[in-house]
């Protein structure tokens, strides 16, 4: 889905250029209403037994990141966006990935209860 | 002097500024979660079997929380795409559906949820007592049914003086559902509508706890983390709603008036930002309230 483009400044495209931006707002609720059904989703989910606590833990966490990425890609607008913008979250994954990877370093550095 | 590249982009990034700067912002806000979240792996991960409660956060109550904070993302999204079409009423209304939908947010959070926690207690008990509180801890069950074990016991605490007098030798805990009826098999998981304390009584000796606090963020790992992050969290909705606040006011029409593409640009952003604030609660939410 691409973004609503600039307003035009001449007054008879200004219909057209309006029509367009309902276009998207159509595609919001559209993405407010799935939100909100996957909610219900995680949280009927997490009522079944998938055999393991770890199992139950992946599937919730699978569905938070469909969520979290339709957040991302239409309310944030990265589904369309520019370059740099890309630059600068591909170098914070890197980031937030290393830190993480520093986490289970320590953890199996100082094994307690495994 | 005039800032540039609030409305126009600038030639080489393609951008106007206001959105490199709040991309900037929103990657070093990961950094920061980032961080409390591989905290809450690592402590989650150490904890012993038994150490990490489960059920005892509010699920309706969380889960309506994360509608509300769903339904705020959509309406700001709505806001924005009115500034665009130039329709400031309709602006105006999803702006002020946004703040009430991130006052009702915090409310909740800091007039029901936070302190019906501060209100309960909860009392781990030492290992070689456990036998001791069998009937209270039903370990027995636990083990045939293969669920971790049972080293709480939690509840309303009657005598809240034994928390600071050394001279109360137990605690009076009118118990939880789990607790007050422990090998029930319909007490294994936890429920989706919590159940309230039961009326059945039990004292615990003081020296047969390992330690015994409210549900504060001194109770366990889990709590610390839950209130650490929530707490965070939550003064971001309160910088959101802020940023909403002035931006709704008539002090914003003007600038609607002189500008209307500027106020939609800071619209834009300061929506970016509660986007980000709503995602992180995505996570939060099952983390803490449902596994």
């Amino acid at each position: 889905m691409n973004n609503p483009p600039d307003i035009s400044q001449d007054p008879s495209e200004h219909e057209e250029y309006a029509h367009n931006v309902q276009k998207h707002v159509r595609g919001y609720l559209i993405v407010g209403a799935l939100l909100l059904a996957f909610t219900a989703i995680t949280v009927a989910l997490s009522y079944v037994d998938f055999g393991a606590r770890k199992a139950n833990i992946a599937v919730a966490m699978l569905v938070a990141t469909l969520k979290a990425g339709l957040v991302a890609a239409i309310f944030m607008h990265l589904a369309a966006e520019k370059r740099l913008i890309y630059r600068i979250l591909i170098f914070t994954g890197f980031f937030v990935l290393g830190l993480f990877w520093l986490i289970f370093l320590a953890w199996y550095d100082y094994p307690v209860f495994r | 002097m005039e800032i540039p590249y609030t409305v126009s982009t600038r030639p080489d990034t393609g951008l106007w500024n206001a959105k490199v700067g709040i991309w900037l912002f929103l990657a070093s806000e990961v950094m920061l979660f980032g961080g409390l979240f591989s905290a809450y792996i690592f402590l989650r991960l150490d904890a012993p079997p038994g150490m990490w409660p489960h059920g005892l956060l509010n699920v309706p109550v969380g889960t309506m929380n994360t509608a509300i904070l769903i339904l705020s993302s959509v309406t700001v999204v709505l806001a924005w795409a009115a500034l665009k079409m130039r329709r400031y009423r309709a602006y105006w209304w999803y702006m002020l559906a946004t703040i009430l939908c991130g006052v009702i947010f915090l409310t909740v959070k800091l007039v029901y949820e936070w302190p019906q926690k501060f209100d309960h207690f909860g009392a781990y008990i030492k290992p070689e007592a456990l036998g001791k509180y069998e009937q209270y801890l039903g370990n027995k069950h636990a083990a045939a049914k293969d669920l971790p074990p049972r080293l709480e016991i939690t509840g309303h605490l009657h005598n809240r003086a034994a928390l600071s007098d050394p001279k109360i030798k137990e605690y009076e805990v009118a118990l939880d559902p789990l607790n007050a009826d422990p090998t029930n098999p319909a007490m294994d998981r936890p429920h989706f509508f919590p159940l309230p304390v039961t009326d059945k009584i039990a004292k615990i000796e003081k020296e047969d706890v390992q330690r015994a606090t409210m549900f504060l963020p001194t109770h366990s790992a889990y709590f610390a983390s839950y209130f650490t992050i929530t707490g965070l969290h939550g003064m971001h909705v309160l910088g959101g709603v802020l940023v909403f606040i002035y931006m709704w006011l008539p002090v914003s029409k003007k600038l609607y008036q002189r500008n209307p593409e500027h106020l939609a640009n800071r619209v834009e952003v300061a929506g970016l930002f509660w986007h980000f604030v709503d995602l992180i609660w995505i996570f939060v939410f099952p983390l803490f309230y449902l596994l």
